[in-house]
């Protein structure tokens, strides 16, 4: 077996196991931390697709990032203990059904499904090609993109920083 | 050999069906938890699985580098939809004292 299907059959088993850890574990911090380790696997099965620069993006923004605002959320919106932080499962045995039903067919559809294949290319650098991608064909959706970023961070500080009871920020005038 | 060929080389499908199983325990975290932090993180395994799909659609498939692109942009967008996530959760959690989605009713009654 060569190497990289030794290292798909690795990171798949790392992926899945920490996913479901991530989904059927009681304690809320142990999520955000199997969670790390399916975003860490992801990323690697990107490099593994010749996608570097999507991984290290993905290594960056969400290990990095979101990771950190999840583990933020989980300390700010719980009292006491920080390792004694249980959380609810409800409707466990429909919800189960639902989503193995979701996962037989979408196997099912992926695998009988006649995809259109191109031939393999050994391509080993993305970055440059990306580049110049983002700045004649993307131009429009990365400057739009990025307003949105700043539209959301700002709209997220004004939201969080408002108080419980203070419906209304102190008017400027005095 | 002993292993037989569609084990010993990971194709296009494999990846289908690891993102396949992603996103159904996506759709578990997400109906089945009640904590608004574990349902984000539900979302965040949705996303990611779409985007394992759209990646190895670039290297298999016909999309080659528009592929990594529209990846790119997810991860963009999935960060802001974090950020205001959590600055929902906040102003949730000031108001009711709690994250359990069960207790936040007030449009209903």
């Amino acid at each position: 077996m060569e190497l990289s299907a030794f290292l798909f059959y690795f990171f798949a088993l790392l992926i899945i196991g920490s996913a479901a850890i991530m989904v059927f574990s009681k304690n809320i911090v142990h999520s955000a931390f199997a969670l790390m380790f399916t975003l860490a696997g992801l990323a690697a099965f990107y490099a593994l697709l010749y996608a570097g620069f999507v991984a290290v993006t993905q290594l960056l923004v969400y290990v990095g990032g979101i990771l950190v605002i999840v583990l933020f959320g989980v300390m700010l919106t719980t009292r006491g203990y920080f390792e004694k932080i249980k959380t609810r499962t409800v409707h466990l045995l429909p919800a189960a059904l639902f989503s193995m039903a979701i996962a037989i067919i979408l196997i099912t559809v992926f695998l009988s499904t006649e995809w259109i294949l191109a031939p393999l290319e050994e391509e080993v650098f993305t970055v440059q090609g990306i580049g110049e991608l983002l700045m004649t064909d993307y131009m429009l959706p990365f400057q739009v993109v990025g307003v949105l970023l700043l539209l959301a961070i700002i709209g997220a500080v004004l939201m969080a920083t408002r108080v419980a009871g203070e419906e209304e920020p102190p008017s400027a005038s005095g | 050999m002993l292993i037989p060929e569609w084990i010993a080389e990971p194709g296009l499908n494999h990846f289908l069906v690891v993102s396949a199983i992603l996103f159904s325990l996506g759709i578990m975290a997400v109906i089945s938890r009640r904590n608004l932090i574990m349902i984000l993180m539900g979302v965040e395994l949705i996303l990611n699985s779409a985007n394992l799909n759209i990646v190895a659609f670039s290297r298999y498939g016909t999309l080659s580098l528009d592929g990594h692109m529209i990846a790119l942009f997810v991860i963009i967008i999935a960060a802001a939809e974090a950020a205001v996530a959590l600055a929902i959760a906040l102003n949730i959690y000031n108001r009711f004292g709690s994250v359990d989605v069960q207790q936040v009713s007030d449009l209903k009654n």
